[in-house]
């Protein structure tokens, strides 16, 4: 027996909803967003549903983005901060095709900008919108397994155990450790994983003009960080927040502020460093900004 | 092809898909194994697709077989991924498994039960030798399986009845104002998790890591010492009520795999010494599955009132969060995606340690 | 002790069943500012289910315990929500478990063990914290050079004084103790035990101990609780219960003691 000729023509030729979830769903994340909101840093659980990408890859940011998005949307995606890294690559092509509305890779004209790991150099406006992928909504999984007592340390604000952690690491290594997935207070009341950007980007969270929401879809949670809000680092009195810093330039752009990757060049120990933000590097260079290592083969290929 | 592509991730990506599709279809000397034989064919395959994909369509599941190459956590996921654009329009009535059109029934409890041990088509008692006939090209057709004399009787007690009479099994009586069933593919996980829900997540969990839980409480990881009471597998029909109707409707005859196992339980103040039962149930012959989902549901329900859940099988936090093999496989293998935003901050203060650590260790020795 | 003062802890007929059994039955007694009292009986007697009722780690069936709390006022601990008892447990009180495992945390050092009801105070410089926790570490006579040391690499005795610190640090008002020297060998526990009534003196410290040994509750008590069966059968000065038993029970108590 063959495969019905209603679902061969269902699969072939699909007929998905605008932005591929059906309006049913939207309602329900929109609820779940709103009440994210209101509650600023809080954990909304919410009922994730499968996509056609494996989870931990985004599910959790693709579901928010189809749930906000409309057709006058300008939409950019992000992956470690370049919008040509191969997963935002995938999930631009799946918001151009099913929800056909105009793409960028241009900070200063998105609307919507879906992330992962990375917040973009350029300062964000009102109106915008941060769209974080989550891996691990929870920032005292690692230290409380258990999903029950998390969410009652969260219900009675009992955040010793993450100031536990921290005294851990200044005992061991005279300085907080935490590189990325940096541990938050937001609105001095909720403790919130600000999802694996480098503690470089904390900052940035601070009282943005722009909407922050963060989706993990496995884990079925959403957050959010309201417009003006504050967004402070955990941190003692005599070992305050601080963020990474580089001795080098970007080789491409010059940039002297911004978060850079270690490109290795050989395996003689020769590496540069190129701004991780692909578009600002590529509109610093447009504007003049020259790097030592302006002429290398990256140049022409990132701007 | 370039892994983190500078601006080729478009190309990359398309060109990967192309060499995926050509490594699918293998060698074109060899004809392509259609969906109807998969179906026909690797019909396990098919029933456990469908089950961990929480969706009841062979034509489906066979294709999604063939698209994923024989891998089956892949078939699964592209069948949950099509499923949940699926609209829900109700729930059906609970499937009478009492009422089962029996291809296979045994139980281990009892030599004999009413209706009879019936041996079906199983695995089991073949003795695991290559069969090197299937492997000769254009095989013979199997000799047809004899008829019995007299079919089964239409209704075959399950396990629970026979032990009605004495009280000597638990009750579990569904609440008859019960609100809707919990539904784990629109609502998140929830804890302290209710039997439904628990239910629906072993069902849909990956049947691997269930057997190995089932398998570490036999051995005395949790134990519950569990007898097989009855394992039965058969069609039963679908029924939906409409709510505008009134009373049910005939939707669809599945194929499902019920498994009780029972366990002892020494009774307390409350209630007299009994057998306490876990239940599994499966889409299609998943035998391995049903029974390991219904001792892990056993001892999960063991648990509930325990004051020490040490063992792994016991912690229902534990096995409902990592029993989903879609969520497991995404999130595993998410760590192929770059992530050297996050290694250049580790890889500075690794760095920096390493500097510190060899000053001071200079240091040192100048100072001795 | 003052007994003008008002007393710390009012327990009244505080009662707990588990089905038809009992696990105790209708305790009543008051607990003075600075007051350590024993309560004593074999295992079964009830006096672990009393301790865990009064420490609201366990909802009693029936009765009600009032304390005098720092952030409240007089309270009655079993009508707090979970959020207050939460805080009060935390802000007031200390809890000393029988098995060091049950009251620390194994994967961090005893150094953040020891630190970390600091924080959950609000305590956000580290510096200060870490000297409170060096002091307290030398203060039960732990080897402060050990201070970054995971509790497995202690001794068994050496965890208890871990527990006995972080349990003390924040300077609470009463301190329940489960048994604390239950599980360590005669010679250790006589030095512990040393150590904790020069503790307890020292910070004028409210406890309420439950053991089964006659000896420890000799040394650390000033008033004795006798519990069989869920039921407190004799109640006195410590010395006076021991030197002059009245209920049987109590007597066969005291001379199983002498006997060893």
């Amino acid at each position: 027996m063959s495969v019905q000729p209603t679902a061969q023509a269902e699969l072939t030729a699909p007929l998905y909803n605008f932005a591929y979830l059906d309006e049913q769903t939207k309602r329900m994340i929109r609820r779940t967003i709103l009440k994210a909101i209101a509650i600023p840093g809080y954990q909304v659980p919410f009922g994730s549903r499968e996509m056609p990408v494996p989870y931990g890859w985004g599910t959790g940011g693709i579901q928010v983005t189809a749930s906000i998005i409309g057709r006058s949307d300008v939409f950019k995606c992000i992956d470690q901060g370049a919008d040509d890294t191969t997963n935002a690559v995938s999930i631009r092509r799946f918001f151009a095709k099913i929800a056909e509305v105009a793409v960028t890779e241009s900070t200063a004209e998105a609307t919507i900008i879906q992330t992962r790991h990375r917040i973009p150099e350029k300062d964000l406006q009102e109106g915008q919108v941060m769209v974080f992928q989550v891996p691990q909504p929870e920032p005292l999984r690692g230290l409380e397994p258990r999903e029950t007592e998390t969410r009652a340390m969260h219900a009675y604000e009992e955040y010793g155990l993450q100031y536990v952690s921290l005294y851990e690491s200044v005992s061991a290594y005279r300085r907080i450790a935490a590189t990325a997935s940096y541990p938050v207070i937001v609105d001095e009341r909720y403790l919130m994983s600000p999802s694996p950007i480098p503690k470089f980007d904390n900052p940035k969270l601070h009282m943005s003009p722009a909407l922050m929401l963060f989706g993990a879809g496995r884990e079925k949670r959403i957050y959010a960080v309201p417009p003006y809000t504050r967004v402070r680092s955990l941190d003692f009195e005599d070992y305050p927040f601080e963020t990474q810093r580089w001795d080098d330039v970007c080789a491409l752009c010059g940039a002297e502020e911004s978060y850079l990757d270690e490109v290795v060049l050989d395996d003689q120990g020769n590496r540069m460093f190129v701004c991780s933000d692909s578009n600002h590097c590529g509109e610093r260079r447009a504007e003049g900004h020259v790097g030592p290592m302006a002429d290398h083969a990256l140049a022409g290929a990132t701007s | 092809m370039a892994y983190v592509a500078v601006k080729g991730g478009e190309q990359a990506i398309t060109n990967a898909h192309a060499l995926l599709a050509e490594d699918r279809r293998g060698s074109r000397d060899v004809p392509e194994v259609g969906v109807d034989q998969i179906r026909a064919q690797l019909s396990l395959a098919v029933d456990r697709v469908m089950g961990e994909g929480s969706c009841y369509d062979r034509d489906l599941a066979a294709l999604a077989i063939k698209q994923s190459r024989g891998d089956l956590p892949e078939a699964i996921f592209l069948l949950r991924a099509y499923r949940t654009t699926l609209p829900r329009f109700g729930f059906s009535d609970p499937i009478a498994t009492e009422q089962m059109a029996v291809r296979r029934r045994v139980s281990a409890a009892f030599k004999d039960i009413p209706g009879g041990q019936v041996l079906g088509p199983t695995f089991d008692y073949t003795h695991r030798l290559l069969d090197f006939a299937l492997a000769a090209e254009g095989g013979h057709l199997p000799d047809p399986a004899a008829m019995a004399d007299a079919p089964l009787a239409d209704d075959l007690p399950t396990i629970a009845s026979v032990f009605l009479h004495e009280d000597l099994l638990e009750h579990e009586t569904p609440a008859l104002d019960a609100a809707e069933p919990y539904d784990l593919t629109r609502e998140p996980m929830q804890f302290p998790a209710t039997r439904d829900q628990r239910l629906q997540a072993l069902a849909r969990g990956d049947e691997g890591f269930l057997l190995s839980l089932a398998y570490s409480s036999q051995r005395g990881w949790g134990s519950t010492h569990p007898l097989c009471g009855e394992i039965r597998l058969g069609d039963v029909s679908v029924e939906f009520t409409p709510p505008e109707l009134g009373f049910p409707i005939e939707l669809a005859d599945l194929t499902v795999t019920e498994c009780t196992m029972l366990s002892e339980f020494e009774g307390s103040m409350e209630h007299p010494p009994q057998y306490a039962r876990g239940y599994g149930l499966t889409f299609g012959h998943c035998e391995r599955k049903a029974m390991s989902m219904a001792i892990v549901d056993r001892a999960l329900k063991a648990a509930e009132n325990a004051v020490d859940q040490v063992h792994p099988v016991q912690d229902e936090e534990f096995v409902l969060y990592h029993s989903d093999n879609v969520e497991a496989s995404g999130f595993v293998q998410h760590l192929k995606l770059p992530h050297y935003v996050d290694f250049q901050a580790s890889l500075q203060f690794v760095r920096k340690l390493r500097r510190e650590w060899a000053e001071a260790r200079s240091a040192k020795e100048a100072a001795e | 002790m003052t007994t003008q003062a008002p007393p710390l802890l009012r327990v009244n007929r505080v009662s707990k069943w588990f089905g038809e059994i009992v696990g105790c039955r209708n305790v009543s007694f008051d607990l003075h500012p600075g007051e350590i009292l024993g309560v004593v009986g074999e295992s079964g007697s009830g006096k672990t289910t009393l301790l865990r009722c009064l420490s609201g780690k366990l909802e009693p069936t029936s009765g009600g315990a009032e304390f005098l709390s720092k952030r409240h006022g007089p309270v009655d601990i079993f009508q707090l929500g979970e959020q207050d008892r939460r805080r009060l447990q935390r802000e007031e009180w200390g809890f000393v478990h029988q098995n060091p495992r049950d009251g620390l945390r194994m994967r961090v050092s005893g150094g953040a063990n020891v630190a970390e009801p600091l924080m959950s105070l609000g305590g956000r410089h580290y510096g200060q914290m870490r000297r409170a926790t060096t002091d307290w570490l030398e203060r039960v006579e732990l080897d402060i050079s050990r201070v970054d040391h995971k509790p497995r690499n202690f001794s068994g005795g050496m965890q208890q004084r871990i527990q006995i610190a972080r349990n003390l640090i924040h300077q609470p008002r009463l301190v329940f103790m489960d048994e604390p020297t239950g599980g360590l060998d005669v010679s250790v526990q006589a030095r512990l035990l040393d150590l904790l009534r020069e503790l307890v003196r020292d910070l004028q410290l409210s406890a309420i101990i439950v053991t089964h040994d006659m000896g420890v509750a000799r040394l650390m008590a000033d008033r004795l609780l006798v519990m069989k069966n869920g039921d407190v059968v004799e109640t006195g000065l410590t010395d006076q219960v021991l030197d002059d038993a009245q209920h049987p029970y109590t007597q066969l108590l005291v001379s199983s003691v002498l006997q060893l």
